[in-house]
């Protein structure tokens, strides 16, 4: 049976399925997946690279595995997180907003958070239409947390997903890589340095706030 | 120890909303004379809380969370009920169980601490309304004790069950004519602490959280005794404002009047002979470091 699912920009509907579920299956070691087709790591860096140059707010989301510093990997992973994002900053437009959002825990909040300074796992449509986020990436979330504001995000808005993922990927993410490294985001960062000036940003404007 | 754990990493510092930026500047982890006096002067464990203007159980939770002697390696568990609406709020290490599975729930998180840090110090601390306690947990209550289970246990006691909106519980008085219990209770409120003692805790007290060097006090000793000796047991009483009739600034006074000596909530304390002397070291240590704390700072002047 040919799998047509294809994981997608949303907004897919209420409750979009896992994508696990359509059949989406995660990559091996040394290959990524863009919506949810196995691709070699070094194409996917270069579509995600691709997708951070065209997008008009490119957003990098750093989870509480990599924003504490509780060991050596983590703080190495920190360091270059902050690189990827000043590459970004570096290589976007005056007309483009690269941002850097915090996830700092994952407690629901009360009465409410505060979508300008940070993402919280259990409603991210919340900050990504704030902020009209329209490609993003998510780093240092415990995978389950992940799943569930990936699917969120892919059920409604229109925002571009990315996962670096430091275990084996996460099928609902439009892109996704496994086994993320410090050495990974740098290589991310150099393809960012790569293709700057050679992407148009995206002018299309969704229903749902965000573009795409 | 703490503050070495407790770090953002540098590059994310500045991104960080700033209640997570107190927590690692200006909260007292780490603190060995940590109390309720940092409470206005240092960051609190508590960021915001959901309950009602004026409830006990929020001054409660506050004074708890200031005076745990470790906070950074405590894990507490909680059931369904008011305290469960403010663990979302709190910067310690917690888990809510189902309701009336915590002190289950808490032994195995005990005995798995203790395989997995061996070398390191790991206090549990249950904290359960009355109805987790009494009612629906007193099976997994009773049994942690009987196992001797070394942790606390702290019981929020409202005598009612509150966030329901009051109905009848076991700690509730006799006569007592609730909105949902009409009736009224027929019989006398279960003696749980009294019960614990002979159920095998060391550490008891039965007493009000009007005092906040009492509850300082109370919350020490209770988790030192079942760090080192045993269970312990703590029935503070919070009342419900609300399903009591009284109004926002009338919670204290209610906890006053209910630990005058006649009353249910008069002082009890229970401590058992190895606690005894446990208490009794640990004081005397206290007493030493402050001495040459004093000594220190004289010299420098």
């Amino acid at each position: 049976m040919t799998n047509q699912y294809r994981v997608l920009p949303g907004p897919e509907h209420f409750l979009p399925p896992a994508a696990a579920s359509m059949g989406i299956r995660l990559p091996n070691p040394g290959e990524a997946h863009i919506h949810g087709v196995i691709v070699p790591e070094e194409q996917a860096l270069e579509e995600a690279a691709r997708q951070f140059l065209m997008a008009k707010v490119p957003t990098i989301f750093p989870g509480p595995l990599v924003l504490w510093a509780w060991n050596e990997k983590a703080a190495k992973k920190a360091t270059a997180i902050r690189h990827l994002y000043e590459t970004i900053k570096e290589c976007v437009t005056p007309q483009q907003q690269a941002m850097l959002i915090p996830m700092p825990d994952y407690r629901p909040k009360y009465p409410k958070i505060n979508p300008e300074v940070e993402i919280n796992p259990n409603h991210p449509n919340l900050t990504i239409w704030h902020n009209k986020i329209d490609c993003c990436m998510f780093v240092g979330v415990h995978c389950h947390q992940a799943n569930l504001s990936l699917k969120i995000i892919r059920g409604g808005t229109s925002c571009y997903t990315i996962a670096m993922c430091a275990q084996a990927g996460h099928e609902d993410a439009m892109l996704s890589f496994r086994d993320a490294s410090a050495e990974k985001i740098m290589r991310l960062a150099e393809w960012v340095r790569k293709l700057k000036g050679t992407v148009k940003v995206s002018q299309v404007v969704s229903k749902s706030g965000a573009s795409n | 120890m703490s503050k070495e754990r407790i770090k953002i990493a540098p590059e994310f510092f500045d991104i960080m909303p700033p209640e997570y930026q107190d927590l690692v500047t200006r909260a007292t982890y780490g603190n060995e004379s940590r109390g309720w006096k940092d409470i206005g002067t240092s960051k609190e464990l508590i960021e915001e809380h959901s309950l009602c203007a004026g409830c006990p159980e929020s001054m409660a939770f506050r004074y708890i969370l200031a005076s745990l002697p470790n906070p950074e390696d405590t894990v507490m568990v909680g059931s369904t009920g008011c305290t469960s609406l403010v663990f979302p709020h709190v910067a310690v290490h917690n888990i809510h169980s189902l309701f009336g599975n915590q002190n289950a729930v808490a032994s195995g998180l005990k005995r798995a601490l203790t395989v997995r840090f061996p070398g390191r110090i790991k206090d549990v601390v249950v904290l359960a309304g009355d109805g987790a306690t009494v009612d629906i947990g007193l099976d997994m209550t009773l049994q942690a004790w009987f196992r001797q289970e070394k942790f606390t246990t702290i019981c929020f006691d409202n005598e009612l069950y509150a966030n329901t909106g009051g109905q009848e519980s076991g700690l509730m008085q006799k006569g007592f004519v609730a909105k949902m219990a009409p009736v009224g209770k027929t019989f006398e409120k279960v003696r749980l602490p009294e019960i614990a003692r002979e159920s095998g805790c060391h550490y008891v007290v039965n007493c009000t959280v009007s005092k906040p060097s009492l509850v300082e006090k109370v919350i020490k000793n209770a988790v030192y005794v079942a760090r080192e000796i045993g269970p312990t047991y703590l029935q503070l009483y919070t009342p419900c404002i609300l399903e009591i009739g009284k109004n926002s600034m009338e919670g204290l006074q209610e906890m006053r009047d209910s630990e005058k000596p006649t009353e249910r909530f008069a002082y009890k304390e229970y401590i058992s002979e190895p606690a005894k002397q446990l208490l009794a070291e640990i004081a005397a240590k206290e007493k030493e470091r402050k001495a040459a704390a004093k000594q220190l700072t004289s010299q420098e002047a």
